[in-house]
């Protein structure tokens, strides 16, 4: 197995004031190339603080994210972020929204013409070619993530990040944006990590699922194998023992053994 | 018995014959008349009480100054003092003595020069305490001190300071609408939400494209919020300004006036200033309206 992303003893504590507070202890995970590995656990155990570590936005206490066997402590480009509200500029049509990383990330190794058409590529992949001059608030929730998405990949990420990336669809558009994202990690190849709080989501998507108890100083509970061959097919799955199987570990894991307390 | 009637039902529910042919068709758009009549009946809904209510203030103060002895002229006596001064803004009698539409350009131009000043410097200060914590720490407290100093309190110093009238009026434009400026801007860039600065220190924007891309757009609606109210406030301190420096201004062509009690020609001055404080408003919020287009939230 090698470490294509390797979390490092990763302790988080906040501090406000006198007060601190241990967020995440002792995570530590590999993750191999080509991956899709998921996190899962009850709001508020830091999963999403995790995340941030990875992408750089927050720094970890103690620990370290090595990607490559490089150590990295700074946002940037190689572990691109879909964010959970989207987070396109208002200001931007959606071919700028993308185009913006483009410019950045391929300033020097792809010309003008390269770009566009490399914008035009990503917006292709998730189908949104169509709404390429529009305006974010001229678009649906799901096809702000689709843009959302494709600004990631545009990026050519080393890890594609996703923050509960379909948290706030309804049902219907998370499932055909799931089947998309399944499609995407099939013909490109993608190591992807991604937080979520669907059990579905996680056993459908996952290669593996990482879970997380509830914080404060939330550990890594249990990491389970997802033994299911691609490509998968939602309709089948819903009947195959194994998909069951995974399904009720987590679920137990979740709602017996580390159930979420309400803080009083 | 069932069977049949199952089968009949098929044989309505398939189309029986030719398709039914699609007309296509136009929407159905009302005659230009009526949209003309429409836009007529908007306007008037707009234009017609300001109007009614201009003409009953009109009347009043007719009704009120028009017995003899009074201090103030009535309004057609204004309209007859200064018939010349309305129809004929151009005019040109060297020194002091020109056209109306000289004193408003030389006082547009004095505003045109000091709020572009303040614009730009209010927006990097803005930009700077916005950004950063210790500039905040350390400039907020003075911005609010100076902020309330009233705009003419600066001119017998700025006198003092450039010894001439010209930018010491500049200046007193500049230093009245700056802060507005400041602190609408950094109030907006203090909100500029996480989720775009994590975007920006995703894509690893430098901070100069950050400022560009995302830090001005971001803010702009805060930003002209600044400049709308600046605008405002250098318009109302050029006139005062313009009194005591003298010269060609409309500042200046007020007090003139008052000093050879032509009053009918003050009062026609207050009526340009207002006029055009209240466009210089509008065309600061226009354009705020055109560049801030996309950043409202959705």
């Amino acid at each position: 197995m090698t470490a294509y992303l390797k979390l490092d003893h990763i302790d988080k504590i906040f501090t406000r004031g006198a007060a601190s507070t241990e967020v995440l202890k002792d995570i530590s995970l590999t993750i191999e190339k080509g991956e899709y590995v998921s996190i899962i656990g009850h709001s508020g155990c830091g999963k999403s603080t995790l995340l941030n570590i990875i992408a750089g936005l927050t720094g970890a206490t103690t620990g370290g994210v090595l990607l490559e066997n490089r150590e990295v402590n700074s946002p940037g480009p190689d572990r691109a972020v879909v964010f959970q509200n989207h987070s396109l500029l208002p200001w931007l049509t959606v071919y700028e929204n993308v185009r913006l990383g483009v410019d950045k990330v391929f300033a020097r190794t792809k010309s003008r013409a390269e770009r566009d058409a490399w914008v035009m590529h990503n917006l292709n992949l998730v189908q949104m070619a169509h709404a390429k001059d529009k305006r974010p608030s001229e678009v649906s929730g799901g096809m702000k993530q689709r843009v959302g998405i494709a600004r990631a990949l545009a990026m050519e990420p080393k890890v594609l990040l996703l923050d509960e990336p379909f948290g706030a669809l309804d049902a219907l558009t998370r499932a055909h944006l799931q089947d998309s994202v399944m499609a995407l990690h099939q013909k490109l190849g993608n190591t992807i990590l991604m937080i979520t709080h669907d059990v579905d989501e996680a056993v459908l998507l996952s290669d593996r699922i990482v879970m997380m108890t509830n914080g404060p100083s939330a550990r890594i509970g249990e990491v389970l194998e997802v033994p299911l061959a691609r490509p998968r097919k939602r309709l089948e799955l819903a009947t195959n023992t194994t998909y069951l199987k995974c399904r009720q570990r987590v679920l137990e894991f979740l709602y017996e053994r580390h159930r979420f307390v309400e803080a009083a | 018995m069932n069977m049949p009637a199952t089968k009949m039902d098929i044989e309505t529910a398939t189309p029986a014959g030719p398709a039914a042919p699609v007309v296509a068709m136009t929407p159905k758009r009302p005659p230009r008349s009526e949209t003309y009549a429409r836009m007529a009946r908007e306007t008037a809904v707009r234009v017609i009480p300001p109007l009614v209510v201009v003409a009953l203030l009109a009347l009043v103060w007719e009704l009120i100054c028009r017995r003899a002895g009074s201090a103030l002229p009535p309004p057609s006596k204004v309209f007859k003092d200064t018939k010349e001064l309305i129809l004929d803004p151009f005019f040109d009698h060297g020194g002091i003595d020109k056209g109306l539409f000289w004193h408003l350009s030389a006082s547009l131009q004095r505003v045109a020069l000091g709020y572009s000043l303040s614009a730009v410097a209010g927006i990097a200060l803005g930009v700077l305490v916005g950004q950063s914590v210790w500039a905040m720490r350390g400039l907020d407290p003075l911005f609010q001190v100076l902020r309330t100093i009233p705009p003419l309190a600066w001119l017998p110093l700025s006198l003092a300071a450039f010894r001439d009238g010209q930018p010491s009026a500049i200046f007193v434009i500049f230093i009245t609408s700056i802060w507005p400026i400041i602190i609408n801007t950094a109030v907006g860039v203090r909100n500029i939400p996480q989720d775009y600065r994590n975007v920006a220190a995703v894509v690893q924007l430098n901070p100069l494209e950050f400022f560009g891309k995302i830090m001005i757009p971001a803010a702009a609606p805060y930003i002209f919020t600044g400049l709308r109210i600046g605008i405002g406030l250098s318009w109302l301190a050029i006139v005062a300004a313009e009194m005591l420096i003298g010269g060609v201004g409309i500042g200046f062509f007020i007090w003139d006036a008052w000093n050879s009690s032509h009053i009918s020609e003050i009062i026609l001055a207050l009526f340009y200033v207002g006029i055009i404080g209240f466009v210089l408003d509008r065309l600061i919020a226009g354009l705020g309206k055109i560049v801030t287009r996309g950043t409202a939230q959705n």
